[in-house]
């Protein structure tokens, strides 16, 4: 027998007594009860920053480009990889700041660069939680993963307030990130340090829709 | 610094790892005798308690998502077959390729096979039990192949040659200057060179660990991983971590091997919204952890424009269906390895992970292990549902409702009725608690007394200070004598405690 057809009769052998299928259920919240839309972003910016990730807020006056470029320069980055797909309006003008397009871009030259910029898919304000999955505005896992820097812009319409929420409008066939905050680790007497193997500073700024 | 019970790893039979050499009560007594191991477990276990109540507290519909998780889980082993079939072809279709591994040694020699053809002489590993439980480490080693534990505290117990002692951290028994010493000693890059400026501040130390894996991230073709939860309606694999390891493992190698245990399946992808909130709360005490990734199918499924070429998944038996046959035992199958019972136990807490023999330590290692490899009269997991005082702390934090101490109770009588010497190792065991325990004395008292008030070796509710527990559920019947009136009796009588 192969192991499969043996293991599939086990299972069926020792569930012999037919156990109950229960219906599940789900009396949770599937919706956050502060569900204004500012309130979200309030709480989103505060719970993502307890993870020690800096978040940032763009107005008109104060642009999601402008506050990239400010984030890149305190960091000290000279260069950060983005997506193809990355709005017009949110590139740096700055000549300063040599954004590189990932035209698949080598894992080598990936690990050179300083910085990657992305959007996201869906922020998750309970939790203080992005979730980026590889669209146009984000590019593929690598490029969030081997800089040592990442920057994330999120618009207030992308921020939902549970877990629940967020799959519901998530894509599970799409390769997905959950983010919440930078690497981390508490495996030495457990004190926390930050930046182990993803990258050890996480900017992110969220501007209202359209800036 | 010493060390004491850490044999060095061996080539696992059947099983794996799922059986200690020694009973644990003398494992345990090992363990008491060591004050630097109670010091850092007393520090670790009681941090993450608190940091877990604290996440656990505000969430306000706690109770509804553990009844949830808990539901979805025996609905799940309930309909196993058909949930096993349907996420086999759903990761087929997304070009996926699964196999199925009855025991520790068939998983063993799939994934040795199937690295082999690649021609790799290194894998990369992402901290997964299920790789620990089948000891694959050594099987690949034994076939000249490098594993790397990439996870820091699997990579500090890895080069040391020690074992993991904690499902969540698995070097809690270390403290920096050993950890420091231990990198110095055993840490080379590819010029064999050790690393510089090492000192014992954990940064430092993390510093290091991260320059050490760069270079192998970044270079080895081939990855193995466990999985956290794998959803049959779409084939979706879902890994939750901290470090960034579990990223680069699953973006930048051509081959993703995951070995999986049967139960981690899970109906619909609408039920991880239910693990992915009960999940990091109880298990770092955090409200999310830092990476959580899913991936359904190879690079270029679902616009997918990175990830592995190749993957695998590696379904393993290993024991679970035996642990499913046990209509009271088959729900040691919830697990999600969150740890929080290991956190609350007072026998863990004092013991460590090493006294329980097994890959799965603490109460839920006290019942799966046992489930999973039968317990024979001479067998060491025999002992293992004695490492309790059915205090019940386990229950009450579980996030998907395992009833530890009822289970135990079940499982005593069988090794009883095997023939196990039960007097004896639960003397044994619970001896050290003899010395410093006031307060466990009486409780154990009052749950004597309360017995009376139970009904057919149940009771409903217990007399305070233990009521605040009973008032949730259902409490195992003490036995009629407590242990220690039991070894009081005995001493009095000539009896030795050893
Ligand atoms: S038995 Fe429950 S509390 Fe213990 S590790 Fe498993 S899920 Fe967590």
């Amino acid at each position: 027998m192969s192991a499969r057809s043996e293991i599939l009769a086990r299972v069926r052998a020792a569930l012999a007594d037919e156990p109950a299928v229960r219906q599940v259920p789900r009396e949770y919240r599937q919706h956050s009860r502060d569900a204004g839309t500012a309130d979200l972003a309030e709480m989103f910016g505060e719970r993502l920053a307890e993870y020690t990730a800096r978040v940032h807020r763009a107005t008109p006056e104060h642009t999601p480009a402008e506050i990239i470029a400010e984030v890149l320069r305190a960091r000290g980055a000279s260069s950060a990889v983005v997506a193809r797909g990355l709005p017009a309006r949110w590139r740096p003008g700055t000549a300063s700041i040599g954004l590189v397009d990932d035209t698949g871009l080598g894992i080598g030259e990936l690990d050179r660069t300083d910085a990657a910029v992305t959007g996201c898919a869906v922020a998750i304000a309970e939790t203080g939680t992005l979730v980026l999955d590889a669209g146009a505005d984000q590019g593929r896992r690598a490029i969030s993963l081997i800089p040592d820097h990442h920057v994330c812009v999120v618009r207030t319409d992308q921020i939902v307030g549970t877990v629940a929420e967020a799959l519901a409008a998530l894509d599970p066939l799409r390769p997905l990130t959950f983010i919440s905050g930078p690497s981390a680790t508490s495996d030495i007497e457990l004190d926390r340090v930050e930046g182990v193997h993803g990258p050890r500073n996480l900017d992110v700024i969220v501007t209202p829709v359209g800036c | 610094m010493s060390t004491a019970f850490l044999g060095m790893p061996e080539l696992p039979g059947g099983h794996g790892n799922l059986r200690g050499a020694a009973e644990f009560p003398d494992a345990a007594r090992q363990a008491l005798g060591n004050r630097q191991l109670r010091d850092n477990l007393a520090h670790a276990t009681g941090a993450i308690r608190a940091k877990r109540s604290a996440v656990v507290d505000e969430v306000p519909d706690w109770e509804e998502l553990r009844a949830a998780g808990s539901a979805v889980k025996a609905d799940t082993l309930a309909r196993l077959p058909e949930l096993l079939e349907q996420l086999e072809s759903a990761v087929q279709a997304r070009g996926g390729v699964v196999h199925w591994a009855r025991d520790a040694e068939e998983a063993n020699r799939i994934v040795t096979e199937l690295a082999g053809r690649q021609g790799a002489r290194e894998v990369v590993k992402v901290k997964s039990m299920a790789t620990q439980e089948i000891g694959l480490d050594a099987a690949l080693d034994a076939a000249g192949i490098t594993a790397t534990e990439t996870d820091l505290a699997e990579l500090i117990v890895q080069l040391d040659n020690d074992r993991p002692s904690h499902i969540l951290v698995p070097a809690i028994h270390r403290n920096r200057r050993e950890i420091a010493e231990i990198f110095a000693e055993h840490m080379r890059d590819d010029q064999g060179r050790p690393p510089t400026d090492l000192g014992d501040d954990p940064a430092a130390l993390t510093e290091a660990a991260r320059r050490y894996l760069r270079e192998k991230f970044l270079r080895t073709p081939v990855a193995v991983s466990g999985a956290n939860f794998a959803v049959a309606e779409t084939g979706t694999l879902c890994v939750v971590e901290s470090e960034g390891n579990g990223r680069m493992c699953l973006t930048l190698p051509d081959t993703l091997i995951t070995v999986m245990g049967i139960e981690k399946v899970v109906p619909t992808w609408r039920d991880l919204e239910i693990f992915l909130q009960l999940l990091p709360r109880s298990s770092t005490g955090e409200r999310m952890n830092p990476y959580t990734s899913m991936w359904s199918g190879v690079h270029g499924e679902g616009g997918a424009p990175d990830g592995p070429r190749e993957f695998h998944l590696v379904l393993l038996d290993n024991g679970r269906t035996r642990a499913l046959a046990d209509d009271v035992g088959r729900q040691a199958l919830h697990c999600i390895r969150c740890s929080a019972c290991l956190n609350v136990c007072p026998v863990y807490s004092r013991t460590g992970g090493h006294a329980y023999g097994s890959t799965y330590p603490g109460p839920i290692g006290a019942i799966l292990s046992p489930l999973l490899t039968g317990m024979d009269a001479d067998d060491t997991n025999a002992s293992l549902p004695f490492a309790s005082t059915l205090c019940g702390a386990c229950y009450d934090v579980c996030p998907v409702k395992i009833d530890i101490p009822s289970v135990l109770v079940h499982l005593r009588g069988q090794a009883t009725r095997s023939g196990h010497r039960t007097e004896r190792a639960t003397m044994r065991l619970l001896a050290w608690l003899m010395s410093s325990a006031g307060r466990f004395t009486a409780a154990r008292r009052l749950m004597r007394l309360a017995r009376f008030g139970a009904r057919g070796g149940r009771f409903r509710r217990l007399p305070p200070p233990l009521s605040g527990w009973t008032d949730h559920r259902d409490l195992p019947a003490p036995p009629r004598r407590t242990f220690r009136q039991w070894w009081a009796a005995r001493r009095r009588n000539g009896g030795g405690a050893r």
